[in-house]
């Protein structure tokens, strides 16, 4: 593939922008690229972001395992990912400019930290010649700079902060020289570093300091040219904030509490990348009650407990721990009782790679549980889309007395954007009513419509019954071991799924409605597949895309509308678990393309693989 | 349907018309074997329930897997039959956000022991208002006699039989190790103190446990005849009373007294040795503990409630809410939101 060319040389004024800041996992790489981040999205910029970080909080310092990087596309485009390739890399140390280096484009800005590229980090690294003295960086524009120097000596008069200490500053002085080539403003960094370190006046005027120090040093000729980002005219008006995905889903279940009246309860256990969900809704202690349980299996039991007692249960985890889940969702089907449960997908199979992207859970997700067991299973597209996920999760988990797998990723909800804030009344209403009516009370009777059983919570006089994991007699909910009666559950749980199809909304395919070949996708891969058809769209291809958040039952129109297509390609980053069920359920011939490097597509993968499909006529379906 | 109506958070209500256990008693009959412990169990549990003044409504009972956890199918309260060893999971998440519940777990030794075990031990330190009973028959009976976390070293079953290898585990001590605020062991043999520890246990504040040893008529016959046999039972046991002396024998006149290296026999008569006297409410655990441990043929095996003391109890008094439209408002925009104006200006609602 080749590495393109930057358009940073020809013009000073951009509509997007990607730069990554990489280091020592321990060098402050991920909080300078947060912030970075915030000041463009306050500047009224769009953004994705992509923290790339090891699985060791600190592997061994200076190696190639242990860089740590953030990545940040921005500007005034429509942008729908952190950016296949570098305008601009900061690098903190030689394993950072070793491992990014591919991905910087052709001409592109690098800005290293001179300091650290001594013969024993450079050793350390494996790099046997220095690639700041020999030719290995001649395609690019270079700026040597003495990032840890200019630090220590911005803070010598700082005389009660230890070396080590004043060391830590560097990753802020870095993202002053970064302000300064992109002419960013200064006051919302400053603003927020006042309110982290409000208690700690030295750290904070010693961070103060190295961030000004930085920006200082680039106001002396060191840049050839600096850069400014073209104003943004078309956004609409409203409240906006930068959102990670994982914080969207927190939000998403607590907006879904406050529409429904219902408490809710999280029942969570520690795991990358799910964590932040947990420790977000753990701040909210007024609205939301949380239980950091012993175990994946007791956050979920706990999460059941709650949803018996008339809660909104949900449960937050990744792969492993949704693996360990898999008899209580169990429990949770035959009960009939509403949860959410949610996976951030990561790497597998088993402890896989921690830290990185995949979505190959899709299969488990429908079908790793024994018995005939079906849940409604929907996905995420973005960081935002994990609010409206999550919440419509919600709604059906209610509505129809199901477990609900939400599927989610590190992508996006490690990575953020910006999301315009909905106001209350623009999210659809969630209406529960727990019974108390006595009279007529069957435990297992059905809404016609959504065949959803009552909802007869413990407390309330005259309802007491008793449900549990043995099979039960329809209606009456008594336990019955009847072969016919167990065949009538059996269809009627599945019945219940397929009613779900009802509320989703009809199909919307983006791009050439006659188009020859349909891009489908989920989950994650939605801002590649985005950015990929918009592209070949401008380059005159017949191209469209669709993406899925219900995955479980799929849409009722998706068949006639794969049909219209005469190609039809679904990416993943997975061997083809979506490609599979689409197969199996529709007869339908479609390709796939997959990527299983725990890192997402590239938005030339797509392309390419587009263009060849569209240039082989190939077998079309057996029916066109 | 009725109109939505978020569940009530208030303490336990007091019930105005009196229950009695035919009320705790559903049209199921109970399908354990003749002869069965489970039985002195559920009538144990079914005359206190009534006793307690809290509405029928406001029981739930939470069992696992195995003999002891079909128990709620035969209870007319409201029941949950969960899956194996996680009744202690599904009875936390409910009484957490249901304070109003009398909260009840059904357990067996494999149950809670083997499969459920890092539950236990976690509900024992948490200090929920949780009331566990523990159905210790030293075997796997529904699974047809499998050696259990609690059978004896060397007994015959069908998956040792050879004789166990397996040291048991002892609930007891267990369950106040992990931090167990009321700890009660009785054997189903004796109703009177069954009661007495069930009754114990659900006017006690915080989590309880009441190991009951029982007999499985089928897979493990006379596991506990030791103990219950009329003959040796005043020599093999030591009934514990708090504020009563550890006596025991036919004339009381033996007795534990509770030396560096632990509880040790002595005459009625010893002038250095004094008998030691029970004491529930004591803060350290360690005497409860030793008592825990003691076991035949060395000494006789303590019955009746072993420790009782108040902690602070899980989560008391942090009510769960819905949150109001301003508090979603505010978690929405978090601590760095901006407002775009229809010019295009933009404005921090940064916060501090």
């Amino acid at each position: 593939m080749e590495t393109p060319t930057s358009h940073l040389e020809q013009k000073e004024e951009l509509t997007m922008s990607v730069i990554r800041f990489a280091g020592d996992s321990g060098d402050g790489m991920q909080l300078a690229g947060d912030l970075f981040t915030s000041t463009a999205a306050m500047m009224g910029e769009n953004v994705a972001t992509l923290p790339d970080y090891p699985a060791e909080i600190r592997a061994p310092q200076g190696t190639v395992a242990g860089v740590s990087g953030f990545q940040i596309c921005f500007g005034s485009d429509e942008i729908y990912t952190p950016g296949d390739f570098l305008d601009v890399l900061v690098a903190m140390n030689p394993p950072a400019l070793k491992v990014n280096l591919s991905i910087v484009k052709k001409g592109g800005v690098i800005l290293v930290n001179e300091d650290s590229f001594s013969a024993k980090n450079l050793e350390k690294a494996g790099m046997p010649s220095n690639p700041l003295l020999d030719q290995s960086l001649k395609d690019y524009d270079v700026y040597k700079i003495p990032i840890q120097t200019i630090t220590k000596n911005a803070l010598a008069g700082l005389i009660s902060l230890s070396p080590k200490q004043v060391d830590q500053c560097k990753n802020l002085t870095a993202l002053g020289l970064t302000y300064r080539l992109f002419n960013r403003k200064k006051e919302y960094t400053l603003k927020w570093l006042e309110r982290k370190f409000k208690s700690k006046p030295e750290i904070l005027q010693a961070n103060k300091i190295a961030f000004e120090a930085g920006w200082e040093y680039g106001e002396h000729g060191v840049f050839k040219k600096t850069y400014t980002q073209v104003k943004q005219q078309s956004i609409q008006a409203g409240t906006y904030r930068q959102i990670t995905g994982n914080i969207a889903a927190a939000l998403g279940l607590v907006a879904a509490s406050r529409a429904s009246r219902v408490p809710l309860f999280l029942g969570s256990y520690p795991i990358t990348p799910a964590t932040d969900i947990l420790q977000e809704l753990s701040r909210y202690k007024e609205c939301v009650t949380v239980f950091q349980a012993e175990d994946e299996i007791a956050a979920i039991g706990a999460a059941l407990g709650a949803s018996y007692g008339g809660s909104l249960a949900a449960t937050t985890t990744s792969g492993p721990g949704f693996s360990l889940k898999s008899e209580f969702i169990n429990l949770a089907v035959i009960s009939e009782l509403p949860m959410v449960i949610v996976n951030v997908q990561r790497v597998g199979p088993s402890t896989g790679l921690p830290t990185k992207t995949e979505q190959a859970d899709l299969f488990q997700a429908l079908w790793g549980r024994h018995g005939e067991s079906p849940v409604v299973v929907m996905a995420a597209q973005s960081p935002k889309d994990c609010f409206y996920t999550l919440y419509e999760a919600s709604r059906v988990a209610l509505r129809y007395m199901t477990p609900v797998i939400v599927l989610s990723d590190g992508l996006i909800g490690n990575g953020s954007e910006v999301w315009k804030i909905p106001a209350e009344n623009e999210l659809p209403e969630i209406k529960v009513s727990y019974r108390t009516q006595t009279e007529g009370f069957l435990p297992y009777d059905r809404d016609h419509e959504t065949l959803a059983r009552p909802w007869a919570i413990p407390g309330t006089p005259g309802l007491e019954h008793r449900i549990g994991g043995l099979e039960k007699e329809d209606r009456s909910g008594k336990v019955s071991h009847a072969p016919l009666n167990h065949e009538k559950m059996v269809k009627l749980r599945a019945e219940k799924v397929a009613r779900v199809a009802s509320e989703i909304k009809p199909l919307e395919v983006f791009g050439d409605p006659k188009a020859k070949l349909l891009v489908l996708g989920w989950g994650s891969t939605y801002g590649v597949i985005r950015q990929a058809v918009q592209k070949l769209l401008k380059a005159g291809y017949q191209v469209a895309c669709l993406h899925l958040r219900y995955l479980n039952p799929l849409p009722n129109d998706l068949k006639e509308t794969l049909e219209k297509f005469p190609k039809v390609l679904v990416p993943e980053n997975n061997m083809g678990q979506l490609w599979y069920k689409l197969r199996a359920e529709y007869l339908i011939d479609i390709e796939k393309l997959n990527k299983v490097q725990g890192q997402p597509f590239c938005v030339d993968e797509v392309e390419h693989k587009v263009k060849e499909m569209l240039a082989n006529p190939g077998v079309k379906y057996a029916n066109k | 349907m009725p109109i939505n109506k978020p569940p009530t958070n208030k303490p336990i209500d007091q019930a105005n018309t009196k229950l009695t256990r035919k009320d705790f008693l559903s049209n199921v009959d109970p399908r354990w074997c003749l002869g069965c412990g489970c039985y002195s169990i559920f009538g144990s549990l079914t005359r206190v329930f009534p006793e307690l003044g809290i509405p029928k409504e406001k029981f739930a009972i939470i069992s696992g897997i195995g003999c002891s956890s079909r128990l709620p199918y035969y209870s007319s309260a409201y029941g949950f039959h969960t899956i194996h060893g996680r009744a202690a999971t599904v009875a936390f998440g409910l009484k957490r956000m249901r304070p109003d519940l009398s909260v009840w777990v059904m357990t067996g030794d494999g149950d809670a022991l083997s499969i459920g075990g890092n539950h236990f031990i976690h509900l024992m330190r948490r200090n929920a208002d949780i009331k566990v009973i523990l159905f210790n028959n030293q075997i796997y009976g529904l699974t047809k006699g499998q050696t259990s976390p609690t059978s004896a070293l060397g007994v015959k079953t069908k998956t040792t039989p050879y004789g166990s290898i397996d040291s048991p585990l002892n609930p007891l001590a267990l369950a106040i190790a992990a931090g167990a605020t009321f700890a009660a062991r009785v054997t189903d043999a004796d109703p009177e103190l069954l009661y007495e520890a069930i009754l114990g246990a659900a006017k006690h504040h915080g989590v309880a446990f009441v190991e009951v040893m029982l007999n499985c008529v089928i897979f493990n016959d006379g596991a506990f005849d030791s103990i219950i046999d009329k003959n040796l039972k005043a020599d093999t046991t030591i009934r514990l009373k708090h504020g009563e002396p550890l006596a025991f024998g036919k004339e009381r006149n033996k007795g534990i007294h509770i030396g560096l290296s632990g509880p040790e026999i002595v005459d009625g008569g010893d002038k250095t040795r004094a008998i030691a006297t029970h004491d529930v409410h004591l803060p350290d655990a360690s005497r409860a503990y030793a008592l825990a441990l003691m076991s035949l043929p060395n000494t006789p095996v303590p019955v009746g409630i072993f420790r009782q003391v108040q902690k602070t109890v899980y989560a008391e008094g942090i009510e769960s809410k819905v949150p109001s439209q301003s508090e979603l408002e505010r978690l929405l925009k978090g601590q760095s939101a901006w407002v775009r104006e229809q010019n295009g200006s933009l404005r921090s609602l940064e916060s501090d």
